[in-house]
């Protein structure tokens, strides 16, 4: 504990934060375009496309081409395993294309929720065996960036101590490895959204998981600046009675990460979980309106809430490929607008936000 | 871990997040006057003073007796158990002349280290038996902060993870009473500058041990915005042959609460160890230069820095008490600049400011 060990150098923290300031960089955000063979199987049935190799590829096509519009609003790309290997029509590597837009190249590295024996259900995350190999390999393939997903769930009896203090250390083992590769570590401790507990429990539980969080991270001496947080915005449960504004949500999130994430983290790039698009943009709007003092970025990293439309609209057809690329696009620009809290939705005045904030100690 | 029992109501947490924004309000800092009788007793035999409880208060009347000048530069005075019943020698309790000024009083609560058995010489820190009693009466008699002080140092083989679990846990404890009475804890986790460390060292400890104290405070389900912190500045050992600049204490100094010290926190009041008067107000000044977004208030808690020059001044002679109250407002209208990066004076006014790369540290 007395003795510093640095496994950094000056150089290598450089990159570090130099890559994470890049990916929230001033209206940007993160395309989460990482589903599995298995999440994209659900989407695609949504739509009645069939689940297959070229399918996807043509599907993650439609969003890395999406014109110029969309340049400026994207930070990063989350890429599943397998589109990493992937090309466009032209032959190029999907990450050398989306690199050349100026967009940083992540991976999703971890191999999905097991079971937590003897707890109610719940679950830490696997994926570090041969993760330090997996990375170096990554990062010869382009990869700058890469995310790892914990799960937590509220109920009367969880998150049980153990399934925080167990999720912790996992997400801090993982960000310390990718860190000695020259990748940048997202953490992202997802709490569900099922249930029907209040907003001021949901933001209890994401305050004693980001505390737990945090000192996991110091523990493993991880460095801070070369990392980003992915965690819920703080919301009632699916089945709560009471309807919370989107300001209340604000200030509830905006507390919670208050509490609990250092200034020295660059940037905080909230999920979207069961969001709609148009909620996901307006509640990250309304948050960037927050009075509250925010050292961090707060930005977006969203799978369902910028693809949503673009995946209704293109139907699996190619002829659709235009309107697809529409709707990204339109996403793409809201959500651009409202990590600098300048979105105003249609037929709303968000100009009345800030007016609408509680005075903070209530929370 | 699942249910919050809130420890607090909404009233009693605006209560004290407004107490910790006056103390730390822009241009202020806080006078630490709460220096034990033991304490006491080294500073008056330097200045050949005798120490007797008649000699501890009128040494203590030359500072509060400062004028209207301090105002705008002390947002809060700690004070020792028994100065807090004492008088000026017009009767008015010492209590009463600080609040009347709107400036808040606060109390050091704890009674001293005491050894951890089995460590290599390091301390806990005790005064938890009571600590509720006492606080509800520290209320009424005017108290609406309290201090309390942890000691880790640095050798080999220290600070343990004993020694930071248990300082931490003991801190957090102590907080977690004061709130209940409507007192804010300022909260002080001093790490020595005893020893030949350099800076990165120093640094890295005080990350490790500001980390561990913050997952104890939310363990422990302190309200952050209610609170203070008093930490050391990230500075080398006293014997470290290597020189800093200014700059390079701001950085590391910064860098290490920007990595632990969540934004909730109202402010961050640092002690001033060994450090001379003018080396206190100069690294403070660079502190609030730095560059990196801090989203805190960076401010003092000075004893020996705020009045060193005052005690050398009065030497316990009547005739000499204005001259030494004029030191006193001196250093805390420095201060006062200082905690506003406003600081002017000093050696490093003429020298150019060295930037070190925050990605270094």
């Amino acid at each position: 504990m007395p003795h510093a060990f640095p496994f950094l150098t000056p150089d290598q923290k450089k990159e570090l934060s130099d890559i994470a300031l890049k990916i929230v960089a001033k209206g940007k955000g993160i395309l989460a375009a990482d589903e599995s063979t298995g999440s994209v199987a659900k989407r695609f049935q949504s739509i009645n496309a069939e689940n297959t190799e070229e399918n996807r590829r043509l599907y993650r096509q439609l969003l890395f081409t999406a014109d110029e519009r969309a340049g400026p609003c994207i930070g990063g790309v989350i890429f599943f395993h397998e589109t990493l290997y992937q090309k466009t029509d032209a032959g190029k590597t999907f990450p050398e294309h989306v690199k050349s837009r100026g967009w940083v190249v992540g991976i999703k590295v971890d191999k999905g929720v097991v079971p937590l024996a003897g707890t109610n259900g719940e679950t830490t995350t696997q994926g570090l065996d041969g993760l330090y190999e997996r990375c170096a390999q990554y990062k010869k393939d382009g990869c700058d960036f890469a995310k790892w997903r914990c799960v937590l769930k509220i109920t009367s009896t969880t998150p049980s101590r153990l399934a925080i203090m167990e999720n912790c250390n996992v997400l801090a083992r993982y960000a310390s490895i990718c860190q000695m590769h020259g990748i940048v570590p997202i953490v992202e401790p997802e709490i569900l959204p099922d249930g029907d507990h209040d907003l001021k429990r949901t933001q209890y539980v994401t305050e004693k998981v980001l505390a737990a969080m945090y000192k996991a991270l110091s523990d493993h001496h991880v460095y801070l600046e070369g990392t980003l947080l992915k965690p819920n915005m703080v919301t009632a449960g699916h089945s709560c009675s009471h309807k919370y504004t989107h300001q209340d949500i604000a200030m509830a999130t905006v507390t919670a990460l208050r509490r609990t994430v250092p200034p020295a983290v660059p940037g905080i790039t909230f999920l979207s979980g069961g969001q709609s698009e148009e909620e996901a943009s307006i509640n990250l709007n309304v948050m960037n309106q927050c009075p509250l003092h925010r050292p961090w970025a707060l930005t977006f990293s969203y799978g369902r809430a910028l693809q949503a439309s673009a995946l209704k609209a293109w139907g699996g057809k190619p002829e659709n490929g235009k309107a697809a690329q529409e709707e990204f696009i339109k996403r793409a620009l809201a959500n651009s607008l409202a990590c600098q809290g300048k979105y105003v939705a249609s037929g709303d005045s968000t100009a009345a936000g800030e007016s609408l904030f509680v005075a903070n100690h209530a929370y | 871990m699942t249910h919050q029992f809130p420890a607090l109501s909404s009233g009693q947490k605006q209560e004290l997040q407004e107490i910790a924004l006056r103390i730390v309000a822009p241009g202020k800092g806080i006078l630490a006057a709460d220096e034990s009788v033991g304490s006491m007793a080294k500073r008056l035999k330097q200045i050949g003073v005798e120490n007797t409880e008649e000699n501890r208060r009128q040494y203590r009347q030359i500072l509060f007796r400062a004028d209207d000048r301090i105002n705008s530069c002390i947002g809060g005075v700690i004070f020792f158990h028994e100065t807090l019943y004492q008088h000026a020698d017009d009767g008015t309790p010492f209590v009463k002349m600080i609040k009347d000024r709107g400036i808040p009083v606060g109390i050091k609560v704890d009674k001293g280290v005491v050894p951890l058995a089995g460590t290599n010489g390091e301390s806990t820190t005790q005064g938890l038996d009571g600590l509720s009693e006492r606080c509800a009466q520290y209320k009424k008699d005017g108290a609406n902060f309290a201090k309390w002080r942890c000691v880790f140092k640095i050798s080999e083989t220290t600070p343990s993870k004993l020694s930071i679990e248990e300082n931490a846990n003991v801190l957090a404890r102590y907080s977690s009473i004061c709130q209940q009475h409507g007192i804010v804890p300022i909260v002080e986790p001093e790490i020595l500058s005893d020893g030949d460390h350099d800076l990165r060292r120093c640094q890295y400890v005080t990350e490790k041990v500001l980390a561990a104290l913050y997952k104890a405070m939310s363990d422990h389900h302190v309200y952050l915005e209610g609170t203070l912190l008093k930490p050391n500045m990230a500075t080398p050992g006293h014997s470290c042959p290597t020189k800093y600049s200014a700059e390079e204490v701001a950085m590391a100094t910064v860098t290490a609460l920007r990595r632990t010290v969540p934004p909730a926190v109202t402010g961050v009041t640092f002690l001033s160890g060994g450090q001379s008067e003018e080396e206190a107000s100069v690294h403070l000044n660079a502190i609030n230069n730095c560059s990196l977004v801090k989203p805190w208030a960076l401010t003092f808690s000075y004893g020996r820095a705020l009045q060193v020059s005052a005690l050398k001044t009065w030497r316990g002679h009547k005739e000499n008490e204005s001259a030494a109250t004029e030191q006193f407002i001196k250093r805390a209208e420095v201060n006062g600049l200082a905690c506003q990066g406003k600081y002017t004076g000093g050696e490093d006014s003429e020298s150019d400011q060295i930037y070190v790369a925050n990605h270094a540290y």
